[in-house]
């Protein structure tokens, strides 16, 4: 099958002054394209290290890292942005809209990295209603609700057509009820584009709807659950 | 991004936050403003003053007595110029005038200056007479508006008649016209006015409408009083042509030398020419632009620094975007092309501006010059504009660099987790 992602013996330790502070300890599995996903474990597991090293926001301290056929660990900071642009889409807990901007100029962002001016607005225009928010186009983020901010991020997300759509706790800061919306929008996406999903959450709902969970502790992948729980959808 | 998206957005971003942006936009505007006003009226003094001593004639000549160097009194060659410096005199003037011996000379006009009081029927003004020769109006090219010059024969007959600038005849009569023929006392003895001179207005040395002039001889024997008979104290010399002046001023060295009996590389006379005073005064006013120019530099300096500090602000607040938009794909140049438009907006705009509020100054400045009779037009240089605007936009670039290339420098998980 077609792996999109492969880490090997991924580690991230952080120096602060004398202590050094293990976040990953070697964690090693592969991810097919298309898979729905979620990473769970206790607070300060390292899940959000593991999600910002995946989302090429950070590179592993060691290990090997292969994204959708680039290998990431020795890149420059450059690449590392250009990667970030092509292949990965991220939604996160706060949303992180700019507030200047109209939720179409939000959406319009990781074009305008991309260097694409032609047909930008469309494209923007084309995601943002994709996640039912057509009517929306020119509000500006405190104008809207925070289930709908959040789908402006997911059309954000979706907008340069990523392999890859990481959410870290998605639904975090989100009624059960919208939450589900958001969710059940994701799911859609990854039927519809074929667009993996990554997803970190505390939350067992959320969890039972995806594929494939990884349990982490202290680190490591939870040897007690036995690396994964595998789920036939 | 291309660049004139990023100039939106930076006008953008500027807009969000009005007030501070117009804040930091004022401290560019004002050191702007400063230069511009300053080099406009550093350039309006160099203008004014350069242009009346063109006034006076190019192919003109001074010559006074004391050397250039050595230091006429308490310096080191002191003791010997002051004990043989020979005063210039009557004598002096009519062999310069010679044209065997000075063949580049056209006119010569010996004069003797002082000081002293004119009243008329109780109005009475103090003002500066000058002992001349009938050469002295061609020379310095005086016209009367009315009645006439002095001539051979007032001097001849050592008459009591005189010429009056019209600014004196203003304080002593009210009016410039009509007062041909009056007689008023200088030092308390009475003169016959027989001229009234064409109004010049403000020269480089002085105003040369508030004067008298009276005959050579006349000043010489009841007016002024010198230590020896014939001195004179400037002697105005004009040469055949302006490319004839150096020739002329080497000629009239050497007659004077002769008569002098100066030693070898000593002067006890001083030969000016126009030329000679427009570099004095050009490297003066010169200094003075600069001297102004710098000091409103500073001011521009200090705004470069306020563009800065709220730049540093503006990166610290705006960590979490920063980390957003590295996340969303933006690379380092992308990140430090943004906030660089940003602080070279804010001083072009303070810039353009500037230059709009200095004009507006060196224009007010130059009508209070006018409606105070002064003739001085302060002049805005194509050279301070292009010097201003570029130095601000230097400014906003130098000043925005490094709060550009912290914000591109940012690690994108620590910007993103930054609260
Ligand atoms: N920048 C950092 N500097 C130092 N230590 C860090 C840093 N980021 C994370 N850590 C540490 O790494 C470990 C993992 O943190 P991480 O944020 O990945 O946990 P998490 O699983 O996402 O927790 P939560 O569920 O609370 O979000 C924690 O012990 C944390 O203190
Ligand atoms: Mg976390």
């Amino acid at each position: 099958m077609d792996r999109v992602i492969e880490a090997r013996g991924l580690t991230k330790t952080y120096k602060m002054g004398e202590i050094e502070v293990h976040a990953l300890r070697g964690v090693s599995f592969e991810i097919e394209r298309g898979e729905v996903l979620s990473i769970m474990g206790p607070s300060g597991s390292g899940k959000s290290t593991m999600m910002n090293t995946l989302g090429c926001l950070d590179r592993p301290t060691s290990g090997e890292y292969i994204l959708d056929g680039e290998s990431v660990a020795e890149m420059t900071d450059d690449q590392l942005a250009s990667v970030r642009n092509r292949k990965v889409g991220f939604v996160f807990q706060s949303f992180n809209l700019l507030s200047r901007l109209t939720a179409l100029g939000n959406v319009e962002l990781p074009l305008r990295y991309a260097g694409i001016a032609e047909g930008r607005r469309e494209k923007a225009r084309a995601a943002l209603e994709a996640v039912g928010l057509q009517d929306r186009m020119t509000h500006r983020p405190y104008e809207l609700s925070g289930g709908q901010q959040q789908r402006v991020a997911v059309a954000r997300a979706l907008v340069n057509n990523p392999a890859i759509i990481m959410a870290d706790e998605p639904t975090g800061n989100l009624d059960s009820k919208v939450g589900r919306e958001i969710m059940n929008l994701l799911l859609n996406l990854n039927k519809e584009l074929g667009t993996t999903l990554i997803i970190v959450t505390h939350d067992p709902n959320i969890a039972a709807q995806t594929q494939r969970v990884i349990r982490l502790r202290d680190g490591e992948l939870d040897p007690e659950n036995n690396e994964t729980i595998v789920r036939k959808k | 991004m291309t660049f004139g998206q990023a100039i939106l957005e930076a006008l953008e971003s500027l807009n969000g936050n009005k007030m501070r942006s117009g804040l930091t936009v004022l401290g560019i505007v004002i050191g702007v403003a400063a230069v511009i006003a300053m080099l406009a009226v550093g350039n309006g003094a160099q203008a004014t003053i350069t242009g009346s001593i063109s006034d006076i004639g190019t192919n003109l000549l001074f010559v006074f007595s004391g050397g250039m160097e050595g230091g006429p009194r308490g310096g080191p060659g002191g003791g010997r110029s002051g004990n043989n410096d020979r005063p210039l005199t009557l004598g002096d003037a009519e062999a310069i005038a010679d044209p065997f011996a000075a063949p580049s000379v056209e006119l010569v006009a010996p004069v003797i200056q002082g000081n002293g009081a004119l009243t008329f029927s109780g109005e009475n003004t103090t003002t500066s007479i000058s002992g001349i020769t009938p050469a002295y109006f061609t020379v310095r090219n005086m016209q009367v508006a009315e009645g006439e010059v002095i001539n051979e024969e007032h001097i001849l007959g050592r008459m009591s008649v005189v010429v009056l600038g019209p600014e004196t005849a203003v304080n002593l009569f009210g009016h410039a016209d009509g007062i041909v023929g009056e007689t008023i006392r200088i030092e308390g003895q009475p003169f016959r006015v027989i001229g009234v001179l064409v109004e010049k207005g403000g020269g480089a040395f002085g105003s040369e409408d508030n004067a008298a002039y009276v005959p050579f001889t006349t000043a010489q024997a009841r007016l002024i009083k010198r230590g020896a008979l014939d001195e004179v104290d400037v002697i105005f010399v004009q040469a055949i042509s302006a490319e004839a002046v150096p020739l002329a001023v080497e000629e009239i060295s050497n007659v004077i030398r002769a008569r002098h009996r100066t030693p070898i590389g000593y002067d006890d006379f001083t030969v000016f020419t126009q030329q000679d005073f427009l570099s004095t005064f050009e490297t003066i006013t010169g200094v003075l632009t600069i001297f102004l120019g710098g000091i409103a530099g500073i001011s521009l300096l200090v705004g470069g620094i306020g563009i800065m500090n709220i730049m540093l602000v503006s990166v610290t607040e705006r960590t979490r975007e920063i980390g957003l938009r590295k996340a969303l794909g933006a690379r380092k140049r992308d990140i430090l092309l943004q906030f660089l438009t940003e602080s070279s907006l804010l001083s072009l705009i303070g810039g353009i501006i500037g230059i709009m509020f200095g004009w507006f100054i060196a224009f007010v400045v130059g009508q209070v010059a006018a409606a105070t009779g002064n003739d001085f037009v302060p002049v805005v240089g194509v050279d301070a504009i292009l010097l201003s605007t570029g130095f601000s936009a230097v400014i906003g670039l130098f000043f925005g660099i490094y709060p550009a290339s912290r914000a591109a420098n940012l690690e994108p998980v620590e910007a993103l987790r930054y609260e």
